[in-house]
């Protein structure tokens, strides 16, 4: 009777083809709607360039510099602060977060206000970012810092909480310090949790950085997006966003190999 | 009967060096808000060089007492004290053999072995030296550079013991070791750990519910019963083992064909069954599996 009737679990896992197929259809869906909306006429173009409008203003900002730079040494030298901002926040946020997880005191001291601070969006900080460290290298900077910290020293920190206790105390019964408890115990163990955090971070850093660029006065991409707008030229700020979305998606698929590697090394 | 064993090992005579002396011990355990105990006024000494086995069923606090001599625990009431010192912390003079192992698995086999050492301020050379004298004791020569988890069960448990020899620690605390490999491996283990015993004697708690195993190891057994954990007899191995000359075999099931050895399993099954109930289901082999 139940014949020919297959069950299908929504849960399992899709062969590649059909993921690859599933995919695409969804790319193509997204730009059909949008030029469907550019071509009907609602909107002037001014205000919803047609695809095909903004991959030609793409192109032609590869090679024509628009506000001084082309679209690459815009997005290099956004990138420079993105990788200064990110690094800062690991290598402060890392320490900090395997510390928190260790020293009952500094936990007491920095977790409910820094559960406070995380909240308030890295962009808050944008004018204190720019009287504290100008708008040259530091402002910005600041501001990515301040998007990629907290998943940093969230991510230490609770893989610090979540070592596996027989591992703290064998490392106790062998007469461990407190330095090497932190560097050759707690930071091996959470390396699954911190790198996780990492990703989290390069993605909250790099959304962080039009923000940052508002104040910057003379190059980035988010320059160029806050440039784009003053000109009204929408194919431009759109050109900007799409370079955006592309490198942010580059940079965690870079962080996801990184991690892949990580948790294959180290065995089960 | 609590048999309180050699008050005078506390004393200055009789070399109390690294002795275990458990005096009095009550352990309570909280939960939702109501303690309920565990250990129940517990007292006995394993006196410098003694091997002591405690067996008992599960949540017997067995577990509970060797926790505490290590210093990852304390006791609600009375003291635990280890070569005249009350137990204040973990440290590497008790070296601690867990029933999972505890290696690090990010570490390797030789890297493992030197973390306790490194805590020492050793030299170089000394240290290598003792590692390489650990590493061919219990069989590891080729293995250093592997990781923990491209290794048996069983040479698993090696690099643990070879992690607390290396130590030379005056006490050995050793959780259930065997507990969590197969059969034949334990049985192997036992025979190696009984050599390096008589050649290397160190002061062992060791604890395990297979009545075999303590009696096969231990010179003296305490038997525990649980709800709450009280000592219900220390059954004294010692003497029968040299009587009967067990050292002449080389392997434990002949030693466990002994009539002697029977006699004193059988002993200790009917102190375990006279306080469980029918209940308590009754493996008669090596203890079966680990639970």
């Amino acid at each position: 009777m139940a014949q020919g009737l297959t069950l299908r679990d929504p849960t399992a896992p899709l062969p590649f083809a059909r993921w690859l197929a599933l995919t695409v259809a969804g790319f193509l869906a997204f730009f059909a709607v949008w030029w469907a909306a550019a071509a009907s006429g609602l909107a002037p173009p001014q205000f919803l360039p047609s695809p095909g409008a903004v991959a030609a203003q793409f192109v032609e900002l590869t090679h024509t510099p628009f506000v001084g730079y082309t679209l690459q040494q815009h997005l290099a030298s956004s990138f420079g602060r993105f990788a200064l901002g990110f690094g800062l926040a690991a290598a402060i946020g890392i320490p900090l977060g395997l510390m928190m997880g260790w020293f009952r005191a500094l936990d007491a001291i920095v977790t409910p206000l820094f559960d406070a601070l995380r909240f308030v969006a890295p962009i808050a900080w944008v004018p204190f970012a720019a009287l504290w460290f100008g708008t040259g290298i530091g402002g910005p900077v600041m501001v990515i810092f301040s998007g990629a910290f907290p998943p940093c020293v969230i991510n230490a920190y609770r893989g610090a909480r979540f070592v596996e206790p027989r591992f703290i105390e064998a490392a106790e019964t062998l007469g461990a310090s407190n330095w090497r408890m932190i560097t050759e115990v707690l930071l091996p163990s959470a390396v699954p949790s911190i790198v996780a955090g990492l990703r989290v971070s390069a993605g909250l850093g790099w959304q962080s950085l039009v923000g940052a660029e508002l104040i910057v006065a003379s190059s980035g991409i988010g320059y160029l997006l806050v440039r784009g707008q003053a000109n009204i030229s929408t194919s431009i700020v759109m050109s900007g966003m799409i370079a955006i979305g592309l490198v942010g998606f580059a940079i965690d698929i870079a962080l996801r190999l990184v991690e892949r590697r990580i948790n294959r090394q180290r065995g089960r | 009967m609590v048999a309180t064993e050699n008050p005078a090992a506390r004393g200055a005579k009789g070399s109390p060096v690294s002795a275990i002396v458990f005096d009095h011990v009550s352990r309570e355990f909280e939960r939702d808000g109501t303690s309920f105990p565990a250990l129940s006024d517990v007292s006995f000494t394993v006196q410098d060089r003694e091997f002591v086995a405690i067996v008992g069923p599960s949540g017997c606090g067995k577990t509970t007492c060797l926790r505490m001599a290590a210093g990852l625990e304390f006791p609600t009431a009375g003291t635990v004290t280890v070569g005249s010192r009350p137990v204040t912390a973990p440290g590497p003079d008790r070296a601690v053999v867990f029933q999972q192992f505890a290696l690090f698995p990010w570490k390797t086999v030789h890297e493992n072995i030197d973390f306790g050492l490194r805590s020492k301020s050793l030299p170089e050379k000394a240290r290598r030296e003792r590692i390489a004298a650990a590493v061919a004791m219990m069989g590891l020569q080729g293995y250093e550079s592997a990781f923990p988890h491209q290794l048996s069960g069983g040479m698993q448990q090696r690099v643990a013991i070879a992690r607390s020899y290396v130590l030379e620690p005056d006490v050995l605390l050793m959780d259930e070791p065997f507990g969590a490999l197969d059969a034949q491996t334990r049985v192997v283990m036992q025979e190696e750990l009984i050599k390096l015993a008589r050649v290397n004697p160190r002061t062992v708690l060791f604890i395990t519910h297979a009545v075999e195993e303590a009696v096969y190891l231990a010179d003296r057994v305490v038997v525990m019963t649980r709800r709450p954990g009280r000592i219900r007899e220390i059954v004294d191995v010692l003497p029968v083992r040299r009587a009967e000359r067990w050292d002449r075999f080389d392997r434990s099931e002949e030693v466990m064909d002994q009539e002697s050895f029977v006699h004193l399993r059988t002993r200790i099954w009917r102190l375990l069954r006279g306080e469980q109930q029918p209940e308590g289901t009754v493996s008669s082999s090596t203890g079966g599996s680990a639970s």
